[in-house]
């Protein structure tokens, strides 16, 4: 299962590297995102009662888990796009590769590809929104559960849809809802990574993780059934 | 196919459904007119009536038989699970957007507004949306085996969901703010608690009702598939024999 899922992994890692798609569309996709955000939200506008805290950078935090959500939504319509033609779904089955490797795999791949994208959409949102760091361990810790959730999730959706040309409409539809407590947590644990106290955060980082699991254990079990005769 | 299998009705539907009537109409009285109005909610709180046995309906009962039925799909594969899941989960939603149209007309003149952040209405909001997911996965055009076994992780998957959104979200509005309103709390009539019983009921009869006709046009499409298909070959082979 384990070796499978490094096969799938790595190809899934080198069709990005050939074709740049992260790069060069989704990553400017969620820098676009944030930027409306600020458009939406208004610098300028400030915290009442606090004329020194603008209520961007109050609520930063969701807003940037919001434009990882949408960036991740391409994210899963790509890790599938890749398997539409030529019945490549149904070849990785005849290959005798095992379905639950297949899923790890792709969860892994997008997962990779979800840091990177965070890392420098991070880096966005800290110059665009004014955000300080106060907990670097929890953010860390928020980050990689809630990326684990998204990938796991998005995954298992994405192959409920997969080989359907209703897949970009569909796959939204499904994933947003269900990773709607991932983005209340992840929200919850970054304000308190950003702004304190640590103490909040850690047991809310925790739920996020334990979401992840469950999402990563429910993919492994159902993979098979969803690929089957696709 | 003769005529009497092409309907949806049966005598047993018939009676259940002059059941339902006649239930409806003593809970119509009561909740009406017979129970008094609350003191400090005067007549809105007859909305209640219907609206929490709505969505007892709708979250527990109908989600639940959805989430049963796939179950029991996937694990027998039979295809009257399936047909129930699906005629179930489309109850559901349509309890579920009642539920919510109820709960906003309460809320409108008891709060004030149609919307507040309120843990219950919230989830119950991602809960119709989920289930909408599963509807839409049930309209994709696909092998119907294949279609079928989606949507059975899915209805699992999804009420599994519930739970989660229902809890986190509880727990996200427990820092922001106390519980609005807390429906155990108030002293209730006995006249009242009648009515709820008998809402409860109604609802129940309504939803038992619907689930039967509903399970049925699943089961006479997929009649009609298969008909389709011996049609179909039929016509090939008076072609051949020509």
């Amino acid at each position: 299962m384990i070796r499978d899922a490094r096969l799938i992994a790595m190809k899934d890692l080198r069709i990005e590297k050939s074709s740049r798609v992260l790069t060069t569309q989704v990553l400017p996709f969620g820098f676009i995102v944030l930027i409306l955000f600020g458009f939406g939200v208004s610098p300028d506008r400030r915290v009442v009662g606090d004329a020194n805290r603008s209520v961007l950078t109050e609520v930063a935090p969701g807003l940037f888990w919001i434009a990882v959500l949408f960036a991740a939504l391409l994210a899963f319509g790509r890790s599938f796009a890749v398997e539409s033609t030529d019945g490549s779904l149904d070849a990785l089955r005849l290959a005798g590769i095992d379905p639950a490797g297949i899923f790890l795999g792709k969860a892994a791949a997008v997962f990779l590809q979800l840091i990177i994208l965070e890392v420098l959409l991070g880096v966005g949102a800290v110059v665009l929104f004014n955000v300080q760091l106060a907990a670097p361990l929890l953010l860390i810790a928020v980050v990689i559960a809630t990326t684990v959730a998204i990938s796991a999730t998005g995954t298992l959706y994405g192959a409920l849809a997969a080989g359907q040309s209703a897949r970009d409409t569909l796959v939204p539809l499904l994933v947003l809802p269900a990773l709607s407590p991932v983005l209340l947590g992840a929200t919850r644990a970054t304000e308190s990574a950003l702004y304190g106290p640590t103490s909040d955060g850690w047991p809310v980082a925790g739920l996020v993780a334990a979401f992840a699991l469950l999402y990563t254990a429910a993919g492994i079990v159902s993979f098979g059934l969803l690929l089957d005769e696709t | 196919m003769n005529d009497a299998t092409l309907g949806t009705a049966s005598k047993v539907t018939t009676r259940l459904g002059f059941l339902t009537l006649a239930v409806g109409v003593v809970f119509l009285a009561y909740a009406l007119f017979i129970s008094p109005p609350e003191i400090s909610q005067a007549d809105s709180v007859r909305l209640f009536y219907i609206h929490v046995p709505a969505a007892i309906v709708s979250l527990y009962l109908a989600f639940g038989v959805t989430a049963v039925g796939s179950a029991i799909y996937l694990w027998k594969g039979s295809q009257f699970w399936d047909l129930v899941a699906w005629a179930s989960a489309e109850i559901g939603v349509l309890f579920c957007a009642f539920t919510l149209v109820t709960g906003m007309l309460w809320g409108r003149p008891t709060w004030g507004v149609y919307w507040t952040w309120d843990a219950r209405l919230t989830s119950t909001a991602i809960t119709f949306i989920l289930f909408l997911g599963y509807l839409a996965v049930r309209r994709l055009d696909m092998p119907a085996d294949v279609r079928s076994r989606r949507a059975a992780v899915l209805g699992i998957i999804s009420f599994l969901n519930v739970i989660i959104v229902r809890y986190s979200v509880a727990w996200w509005r427990s820092l922001h703010q106390g519980a609005t309103l807390n429906p155990a709390d108030i002293q209730i009539d006995d006249s009242m608690l009648f009515s709820f019983f008998l809402g409860a009921v109604f609802e129940s009869l309504v939803f038992a009702w619907l689930l039967i006709h509903r399970f049925r046009i699943g089961w006479l499409e997929t009649q009609l598939e298969s008909a389709g298909i011996d049609a179909a070959i039929e016509e090939r082979r008076a072609e051949g024999a020509q």
